[in-house]
């Protein structure tokens, strides 16, 4: 499994070819959102959801093997398409791992000017959620 | 003779630039409209050469600045057809206009048991001022329903009308639909049964005419800067012999006559509703924007928007997965919308990095997104200074779109 930062680099690399067109920007983070694991319906809960999210955006975890599990969803498929990103980079890694990490890629391939300065917030709350999950899976770990 | 378009966007400065690299297309007017170059002028001639407070300094700065500001007060008598400039309050928007009246006249004449109405259209700031006025007062808010095409239902409302009814507070145009309620028939019927009514003029001031005295309505509640002026300021239209009965609304400088430890007198109407030092720059600026509309005239104004909705609806409706909300007969250039199984807000983004500004959402309104069973809707309005090539834009935009998901 590559590291953290290699994932990081791909994803600033795949978006670097799509260059400064907003539009095509746009559409290939709609598009990413199509790969995300399917949700359960069971799950679509209002104690499930991300607060300081303009969109809905459900996320749960589970631990596997050692490593933590994210489902997420949104009802908004630029919002999927964020979500998938992240996981992509956050799935399945150990607690210790996902509370480290140093998303840098966010800054790099200029999330804000691509997704306006209220979406920046819920993309940071997505984060804080996946390291709080960690962090109680972390603590379950231990205990 | 139509509306010169190129001339009237030359006003405009902000209208001249790019977003995302395209032509900024500016179709959130409902949310704001942009603010002519006379209006910039006034407010920085204002703080360059008469900044002073009102109303009360024995200097020529104080002399001039006052004069200006009640020749703002003047002119929006004129604007809205009051009886005297006395019945203009200034406020800081429509929202402090309807919580003016919530609380002041509110306080005095509504008890418990009474009945408050309005209708499934309202914005949240004429929802909500009256739900805290019930519980305060243990009165009874009472919703006039609607049709599936945004309509009141006018014989529903009668239905409302009691000896108990208050107060109707009423949107003239909805923000999220456009629907144009039909307000002089509510006002007689409300009147009717002893009621007073509240007009929220926020939305259809930019565009019809209102007259006050035409339409009989008691007060009228409308922002700057939805009729392109500053932000930061509201007009209180309120009949003499109601704003005479009601108590005051804030207390401090201005509003009082004279002031001893034991007892206050309050000063004569509108400056009793005014406590403090009020938006004067704003103010005195606003009076360009009114100069600007006037100029034009409101006819002229509509004839064009309802060219760019009616031009808008033709092409959208080409546009496969269109899904228009809000179909009233009577509207002003508002176009609410859905595309087939897409989120509002992915719409608005991707007509965003077209350069087109939308406003998507629920529009504070969500009551009204309850009832038509939607989470939000792209609401794409239209001001004075948009063209047809703009709509063009903007049916290109959405059929492109459309695309990604109703191949």
């Amino acid at each position: 499994m590559s590291s953290i930062q290699e994932v990081q680099d791909e994803i600033v690399s795949e978006f670097e070819i799509l260059g400064d067109d907003k539009e095509s920007t746009i559409y290939y983070i709609m598009e990413l959102g199509g790969s995300l694991e399917e949700f359960p319906d069971n799950e679509r809960v209002e104690s499930n959801t991300i607060k300081g999210c303009q969109s809905k955006v459900w996320l749960i975890a589970d631990e596997k093997d050692g490593k933590v599990h994210f489902k997420a969803d949104s009802n908004t498929d630029v919002t999927k398409g964020l979500i998938t990103l992240l996981l992509r980079v956050l799935n399945y890694r150990s607690p210790e791992e996902i509370i480290k990490a140093e998303l840098n890629f966010v800054e790099r391939i200029g999330m804000g000017s691509i997704i306006g300065s209220q979406r920046s917030n819920g993309f940071a709350s997505m984060i804080k959620q996946i390291k709080l999950y960690a962090l109680a899976i972390q603590s379950k770990q231990n205990a | 003779m139509g509306i010169e378009i190129e001339k009237i966007r030359g006003l405009f400065p902000v209208l001249h630039q790019e977003v995302h690299g395209k032509p900024l297309v500016y179709f959130d007017n409902a949310a704001t409209t942009q603010k002519p170059q006379a209006v910039l002028d006034a407010l920085n001639n204002y703080y360059s050469t008469d900044n002073s407070n009102i109303h009360r300094g024995a200097h020529a700065l104080a002399d001039r600045a006052t004069r200006y500001f009640e020749e703002t007060r003047e002119a929006i008598q004129l604007f809205i057809n009051a009886r005297e400039s006395a019945e203009v309050l200034f406020t800081k928007g429509t929202t402090e206009s309807i919580n003016l009246v919530a609380s002041a006249f509110g306080r005095k004449f509504i008890g418990s048991g009474d009945e408050i109405i309005i209708s499934t259209l309202e914005h949240h700031s004429n929802i909500v001022p009256w739900q805290m006025l019930c519980e305060e007062k243990g009165a009874t808010l009472k919703v006039i329903p609607i049709n599936d095409a945004g309509e009141v239902l006018f014989d529903k409302f009668e239905k409302l009308l009691s000896p108990k009814t208050k107060l109707v507070s009423i949107v003239h145009a909805s923000n999220a639909l456009g629907t144009i309620n039909p307000v002089k028939k509510v006002i007689a019927a409300a009147h009717a049964v002893g009621a007073k009514v509240l007009l929220d003029g926020a939305q259809s001031i930019s565009h019809l005419t209102v007259d006050v005295q035409e339409l009989d309505c008691d007060f009228l509640a409308f922002s700057a800067h939805k009729l392109y002026g500053p932000t930061g300021l509201g007009v209180l239209y309120g009949k003499r012999e109601v704003l005479e009965a009601m108590p005051p609304y804030q207390g401090g400088g201005e509003m009082i006559k004279e002031v001893t430890f034991e007892k206050t007198t309050y000063n004569d109407i509108p400056f009793k509703f005014e406590a403090g030092t009020p938006n004067i720059g704003d103010v005195i600026a606003f009076k360009a924007a009114l100069d600007f509309v006037n100029a034009l005239g409101k006819d002229l104004i509509r004839a064009h928007e309802d060219e760019l909705l009616r031009y808008a609806n033709e092409l959208l409706s080409q546009v496969k997965g269109f899904i228009p909300v809000g179909t009233a007969a009577e509207k002003v250039s508002v176009l609410s919308f859905n595309i087939n199984a897409m989120h509002p807000y992915d719409v608005g983004m991707m007509l965003d990095a077209n350069g087109i500004a939308v406003r998507t959402g629920h529009h504070c309104t969500q009551p009204l997104m309850k009832r038509l069973g939607l989470e939000g809707t792209v609401r794409a309005s239209f001001a004075v200074y948009n063209s047809k090539s703009e709509i063009e834009k903007l049916a290109e935009g959405v059929s492109r779109i459309a695309r990604i998901k109703n191949k």
